[in-house]
């Protein structure tokens, strides 16, 4: 894992002090709320219905026992005791008071973590594929180029305040875990001729307008990552959109522009600024490189895992649905599930921080993932040691073995939280959950992403759902919208809208009715659900859901 | 034809600690919305939200919220400020705590 510099250190920890003084003056009357809050957005502080919420990044996903046990440690001495994981790899405490926050960043300092541009007009936190490092898939570790990437935009003077917020997501997979294709920009490792390089998208993006990314350079080398990705935000701050927040995008810059004449536009700038980078990133980047080598991986005998497989079903159950194959055949990826039946997806305790941070430490070489389908990951696992872990796991409540099942359902923190909402999401996200366990029907339904989003922004990336749920406000009371056929993989794909919304009573029988069709239409217990919608299109899940609608039509006919 | 003036409370967050609060008639700011002072003219609205809003070193974010008088005084129209009288449903935390 990366280890600060001391240029590092005493980065984040001026940044904390200044902060410091902000809020000072803010509390004595010396800042007014205008002056302040693009300060506070900077340090990933924001106001919400209830409460502060203070946004702390998890860069690309990584982190490390200590600093999950810190993070443990922040949401009891200043929160309440538990943290919310996002589908952009950060932590969110939902409860903090304003004065407390820089006692927060100097804590989150104290384990090399901070919450700088985590809001605000700024390139985001650098996000990658949750398995990096460990796939057996994978070309090579995205992690090294992502923490370039956050050392490049953090504080850069020309991006401080671009037309809108710009997030960048890197895989080192062709298989697509970091939904690379709904981001500012997206980074694919490819390898041609024995060399690495990019396949870059842009104009990727969720929200109001979404779209997916297209290819602006097919095979970018290495060394040119840096200077390229600045050429890119470079035009988009010349040709965003400032005079309208719903179009600010570079999705829709790429859109209006086009992506030949932003191609254009793009190597013209990076011609420019290209020599300007003599070489001093890719030194950086190898001193980078050498902190995200492999762990000293234990060579440990596998048949008791085998033994205990065969005997116990418990345990086969989480193996085989919450177990990803590693590089290594004697070690096995564990996605430990946030999202226990009842539970609010992606919400962790401080307890189960401390658990998840012991089992690190204990079983998998120090490192813990945050995805962006709000699970944590133990990448590296000796499957010797799986029993063990699995153990451990049930008794802090987190052995559900429900990954990529229907209760493994992301969803955005919604009108319970946000001031932006337009609904709620966790209480849906929540019926649906247990309802799908009473029904037993979660294993017969098989692999299903659901994405519930509370308002038409779209952070529970509800349009690359296989089914997808958006909140909204219609008159005065909530609506839910479904879209069917989203995908978040590489054949990324935005779903498409059933028909008219369903109100807060009926949108969990609604997704029964959707789900109980798929289990009768489908070929075979192989034909997944977004297999069977791309067969048979959207007209057998619209009478399942428009009954009344089906009749009418059947009338006039 | 301008819409019908609906009654109104001033309602912000705390500026420390973050919390819900709204304005009362001895404008003071309480955590209860039936607190609230009702507002039924809107010139008298405006102002009040100026007042509110001169006061930066206690509240943030101030604005006119549809409210209707209740037995226990004002009571919210929309289910957000319903959200803010409580806190979240998915934990007891916030002002139902204390309730």
């Amino acid at each position: 894992m990366y280890t600060y510099t001391d240029f590092d250190e005493a980065f984040v920890r001026e940044r904390v002090a200044q902060f410091r003084a902000q809020v000072e003056r803010r509390i004595d009357g010396s800042l007014t709320e205008d002056e302040f809050k693009p300060l506070r957005l900077m340090n990933g502080l924001y106001l919400q219905l209830h409460a502060y919420m203070l946004r702390v990044a998890i860069p690309y996903g990584t982190i490390s026992a200590a600093q999950m046990r810190q993070l443990a440690y922040i949401a009891d001495r200043w929160d309440r005791g538990y943290g919310h994981f996002t589908t952009r790899q950060n932590i969110q405490y939902n409860w903090p008071k304003l004065k407390d926050i820089p006692d927060i960043l100097d804590a989150l300092a104290d384990v090399q973590m901070h919450a700088i541009q985590t809001s605000g007009n700024t390139i985001r936190n650098v996000t990658a594929d949750h398995f990096a490092g460990a796939a057996k898939d994978e070309i090579a570790d995205p992690r090294p180029y992502a923490e370039l990437l956050r050392q490049w935009s953090t504080d850069h003077a020309e991006f401080q305040f671009l037309p809108r917020k710009f997030k960048i997501a890197v895989t080192g997979c062709a298989h697509d875990r970091a939904v690379i294709k709904a981001h500012d920009i997206g980074l694919q490792i490819v390898e041609r001729d024995g060399e690495i390089g990019f396949r870059v998208l842009v104009g990727g993006g969720l929200g109001r307008t979404p779209m997916i990314g297209q290819v602006v350079r097919d095979f970018l080398p290495e060394a040119d990552l840096l200077p390229y990705v600045e050429a890119i935000v470079s035009v988009y701050n010349l040709l965003g959109r400032r005079d309208n927040k719903f179009k600010a995008r570079i999705k829709i810059t790429v859109h209006e522009t086009g992506i030949e004449e932003i191609r254009r536009l793009v190597e013209a700038r990076f011609a420019e600024v290209r020599p300007a980078f003599t070489g001093v990133d890719q030194q950086i980047l190898g001193g980078i490189r050498a902190q995200f080598a492999a762990p000293d991986f234990d060579a440990l005998p596998v048949d008791g895992f085998e033994a205990a497989r065969a005997e116990d079903p418990v345990f086969r159950a989480w193996v085989d649905t919450n177990i990803a194959p590693h590089r290594r055949d004697d070690h096995a990826i564990v996605s430990v599930s946030l999202k226990t039946p009842g539970q609010t997806p992606g919400d962790a305790s401080s307890a189960q921080m401390e658990v998840l941070a012991a089992l690190a430490e204990a079983y998998a070489y120090d490192e813990l993932r945050i995805s962006h389908e709000q699970n944590v990951i133990l990448p590296n696992v000796p499957r010797a040691h799986l029993r063990e872990v699995h153990r451990a796991l049930k008794e802090a409540g987190l052995a559900t073995a429900n990954i990529g099942l229907v209760s493994d359902i992301i969803a955005c923190p919604g009108m319970d939280y946000c001031a932006l909402a337009t609904a709620r999401s966790i209480p849906v996200a929540k019926e649906i959950a247990t309802r799908f366990e009473d029904l037993k029907m979660e294993h017969e339904i098989g692999p299903l992403k659901i994405k519930i989003s509370g308002c038409i922004n779209a952070c529970g990336h509800h349009h690359v759902g296989h089914i997808g749920i958006l909140g909204l406000d219609r008159a005065g009371v909530e609506n839910y919208q479904i879209t069917l056929g989203g995908d978040g993989s590489e054949e990324a794909t935005i779903g498409t809208r059933t028909g008219p919304g369903f109100a807060y009573d009926e949108i969990v029988p609604a997704i029964e009715r959707i789900l109980k069709k798929y289990v009768e239409i489908r070929e075979s217990a192989e034909e997944t659900f977004l297999l069977t919608y791309r067969r048979a299109g959207m007209d057998p899940f619209k009478a399942a859901l428009y009954p009344d609608k089906e009749k009418e039509r059947a009338h006039a006919a | 034809m301008p819409r019908k003036f609906t009654p109104k409370v001033v309602t912000a967050n705390r500026l420390i600690e973050g919390d819900a609060v709204w304005l009362t008639a001895g404008d003071t700011w309480s955590p209860e919305m039936g607190d609230a002072e009702l507002i039924e003219d809107e010139a008298v609205a405006q102002e009040r939200l100026i007042h509110a809003q001169s006061q930066p070193g206690v509240v943030v974010g101030a604005y006119l919220a549809d409210a209707v008088a209740g037995p226990d005084g004002p009571e919210p129209t929309h289910f957000r400020e319903a959200f803010r009288t409580r806190g979240p449903s998915n934990y007891f935390h916030g002002k139902q705590e204390s309730a």
